[in-house]
């Protein structure tokens, strides 16, 4: 098969899957008609598209789950928590099963058996005259999705007809399909079939017992298709009639008009997107953005080529035009690359909700800022520690119903998920109003583990106790629920974090709730850096992590306890000398003055001390590769103009 | 049917090694080397090769071999195995050459003065002894060194 077809499908299927799934959770809360529609829309069009590309058991639980919603649709079933479990469970099923084909080019082995006999299940409950009405309903549409709507549509504006053919066997009809291959052959001359009933496939396997239906769009009249059909021999009768499409076009018109009293801002706007929109593959955007750094790496070095010759004002002004068009060029890629993080808090609906009812909490998701726009790299791997972080929410943070009642708050927990633009990073914040952490049990904890020193228990300020949840083995402690469970896995969270160049921190206050705070870089491949001189070598500090730069006298540096600090503004700060940490030969301590680069990690400030400073540039992020991948200090490399390479300080590993 | 492999053949001091042709991507004369802190003894830094940054080891140093001065022989062959890319420093490059299958002893009893480990196998061409490094293993990093006995 089509590589590029099965992409396509993966990709709209799961946004099928994922309105599903958004349906349903809203349909439980708020039943309407407009949301049911919705769901009724996605599951048939993922019906279709399944049939189309052959994954039959796809197409075979949407059909049941499809049967499921008309009967909600037509009245005859209500809502209920079980029905909502039952399509949830096949959304899962669905879900897994594309998956599998994402991997594997097929379904897999996903029983979908038990699912079906459940909506089986449920729909027992109607009674025999809704039934009765909805198979008469079901002869009538024909099941045509969009795509085969929209031929038939084409057709009869170029005058052409739809006509459906139903063709029965001779009872003692030897080799079926082969038979039914001789029709197909024979209407293909004809005109263009585009749909058979049942599946072509199910035809071609000997699925089907005497009969079948073929749907083609031909110029020819009832009797030159009736008469081809016929000269195939062991037919026991073919019925040709014409597919009115008008009842089809009026239906559907019907549908849109209904949703669209309702909801018509929203859904003019969609329709207007998506026809503006365009799916590319994330490789060649990434070979784009890789093309535009080398336009940015060629235009510094000729930058530095102009400084070291005079030369006339026009190259200059010609120079500066260039700088303009790459970094606008650098910016517009950079907004192809970015998806709104929406695509990963749609997830967190139905995990919020499954995890509430599996703890027996009840908790409200409220969702603000999902519009937020993110790196596609940032995207793709944000969601995993944004789910242990509200799971240790869930799990942990939020108390039960009564436990809140007896603390005078209301029943209903809060968790929220909040993502906004902070200069040129984003922040996500995931806060509760549960219990908060019990930072005592915190340092308690820390000092059994000999995390601190003894002498500076007294000292420790709140922030740097909550500090040690994110310390690796600290999560292994088994009465880690004791103190409301924040440790487990946290060092993961903060590691992962920490390699797509962001940072986390934590708030809380006793029974007022927690906030985690992640930040995060826009983008991750080309950032403002300072250019630093170290001895014989050069590197790069982003400059995000930069919060000033002073140059002191050399006298200034004093020793607090065996580390040197200086004093700035009566604030005392930690100094650490690059050229001992990166084993570069020093000599800067005959300098009368020290260049002090502050750097700032969460809420902690830092001096790096650095030979001199050769200027802010915008550098193009490299990884080291797989060879180097672990080593410590060093968060990537960039090219400089003269094409040497200037390495990348990993200000997060220094301190 | 006789499996023919091809060698690309460089020297280190006397000896002659080589490295299956399929994992050399190129072979570069010598430039300017980034050196990158903190990293194993044998890594001599990042090298910018046309827009791609990759990691050079000394093959000497790799083999505790005594240091060399560099000279316009000095090359840096390229390897790729797998997800890495790497560059290697050696004395020089000198050839391409065709040795069938069976004239690669697996043996790890001649290893000239290397770690054993690091071989995949001595080649015989005529009078030549062709030292078959095996790249997954000098790579491979974070694995125990192992001391060549000598």
């Amino acid at each position: 098969m089509d590589n590029r077809y099965l992409n396509v499908f993966l990709e709209e299927a799961n946004e099928h899957i994922q309105n599903l799934n958004n349906g349903l959770l809203a349909l439980e809360s708020e039943p309407s008609q407009e949301i049911l529609d919705e769901i009724f829309r996605s599951a048939h069009t993922l019906k279709g598209m399944a049939g189309t590309m052959g994954f039959n058991k796809i197409s075979e639980l949407t059909h049941e789950m499809e049967d499921l919603l008309h009967e909600i649709r037509n009245g005859s079933l209500s809502i209920t928590n079980t029905i909502i479990d039952v399509l949830l469970k096949c959304v899962d099923m669905l879900q897994e099963m594309t998956e599998q084909i994402s991997k594997e080019g097929w379904e897999g082995e996903t029983d979908i058996r038990p699912a079906i006999a459940e909506i089986k299940k449920v729909m027992s409950n109607t009674s025999n005259d809704s039934k009765a009405a909805d198979e008469s309903e079901g002869k009538d549409d024909t099941g045509f999705n969009e795509f085969e709507l929209r031929l038939m549509e084409e057709a009869a504006n170029k005058n052409l007809k739809t006509w459906e053919l139903h063709v029965e066997l001779e009872e003692n009809c030897l080799l079926k399909s082969a038979r039914a291959f001789l029709v197909f052959k024979t209407l293909e001359n004809l005109g263009e079939i585009i749909k058979t009933k049942p599946h072509i496939q199910d035809i071609e396997d000997e699925k089907f017992d005497k009969e079948f239906y073929i749907y083609i769009i031909s110029s020819r009249s009832e009797e030159d298709l009736l008469n081809a059909v016929n000269s195939v021999s062991e037919l026991k009768s073919v019925n040709v009639r014409e597919i009115n499409l008008g009842n089809f076009q009026k239906k559907l018109t019907v549908a849109r008009e209904t949703s669209s009293v309702k909801e018509s801002p929203k859904e003019t706007n969609r329709i207007r997107n998506t026809s503006k929109t365009l799916r590319v593959d994330i490789e060649r955007l990434d070979n784009l953005m890789n093309l535009v750094s080398e336009l940015i790496i060629i235009k510094t070095r000729l930058e530095e080529l102009d400084n070291l010759t005079e030369q006339g004002q026009k190259r200059k002004e010609a120079l500066e035009y260039l700088e303009r068009i790459t970094s606008n060029l650098h910016d517009a890629v950079m907004k192809v690359r970015m998806v709104p993080i929406e695509n990963v808090f749609n997830r967190f609906p139905r995990v919020v909700r499954d995890l509430s009812r599996e703890l027996n909490k009840e908790v409200k998701l409220v969702i603000e800022g999902a519009e937020t726009e993110l790196d596609r790299t940032v995207i793709d791997e944000i969601g995993d520690p944004l789910i242990h972080l509200i799971r240790n929410a869930l799990d942990h943070g939020i108390e039960t119903p009564s436990e809140r009642l007896k603390k005078g708050k209301p029943r209903e927990g809060t968790l929220k998920l909040k993502a906004f633009h902070d200069g040129n990073n984003v922040v996500i914040e995931v806060s509760d109003d549960g219990r908060g952490i019990d930072v005592e049990k915190v340092l308690k904890k820390a000092q059994e583990k000999n995390m601190v020193d003894k002498s500076q228990v007294k000292k420790l300020k709140e922030i740097e106790i909550l500090s040690f949840l994110f310390e690796s083995g600290f999560s292994t402690s088994e009465r880690v629920t004791d103190i409301s469970g924040r440790g487990v896995g946290l060092d993961v969270v903060k590691t992962k974090i920490e390699s797509l160049g962001g940072s986390v921190e934590i708030k809380t206050a006793k029974d007022e709730g927690t906030t985690f705070s992640i930040r995060l870089p826009l983008t991750l491949a080309i950032i403002q850096a300072l250019m630093v001189q170290l001895g014989q070598e050069k590197y790069a500090i982003p400059l995000s992590a930069i919060k000033e730069i002073v140059i002191i006298p050399n006298t200034e540096l004093k020793k607090v306890h065996k580390h040197e600090v200086i004093l700035l503004r009566g604030n005392v700060i930690p100094v650490l000398r690059l050229h001992e940490m990166l084993d570069i030969p020093d000599n800067c301590l005959k300098n009368e003055n020290l260049t002090v680069v502050i750097v700032k990690k969460g809420e902690k400030d830092v001096g790096l001390i650095v030979d001199s400073l050769l200027g802010e540039q915008e550098i193009v992020i490299k990884s080291l590769g797989n060879f180097l991948k672990n080593i410590r200090f060093i968060a990537g490399a960039t090219i400089l103009g003269d094409g040497q390479v200037a390495l990348i300080l990993d200000i997060n590993a220094l301190i | 049917m006789e499996e023919v492999r091809q060698f690309v053949v460089f020297r280190l001091g006397q000896e002659e090694y080589g490295v299956d042709i399929l994992q050399v991507n190129t072979i570069e004369r010598m430039m300017p080397i980034t050196r990158v802190p903190k990293a194993p003894h044998y890594v001599e830094g990042v090298i910018n090769l046309r827009g791609e940054i990759v990691p050079v080891i000394d093959l000497r140093k790799r083999f505790d071999l005594p240091p060399l001065e560099i000279t316009g022989d000095t090359r840096i062959i390229i390897v790729m195995v797998d997800d890495l890319t790497v560059g290697m420093i050696v004395d020089s490059a000198t050839e391409v050459i065709q040795l069938p299958q069976e004239a690669i002893e697996p043996s790890t009893s001649v290893a000239g003065n290397i770690n054993s480990e690091f071989l995949e196998g001595v080649g015989k061409l005529n009078d030549r002894l062709l030292i078959i490094l095996n790249l997954e293993k000098i790579l491979r990093p974070g694995e125990p060194q192992q001391r060549a006995i000598m």
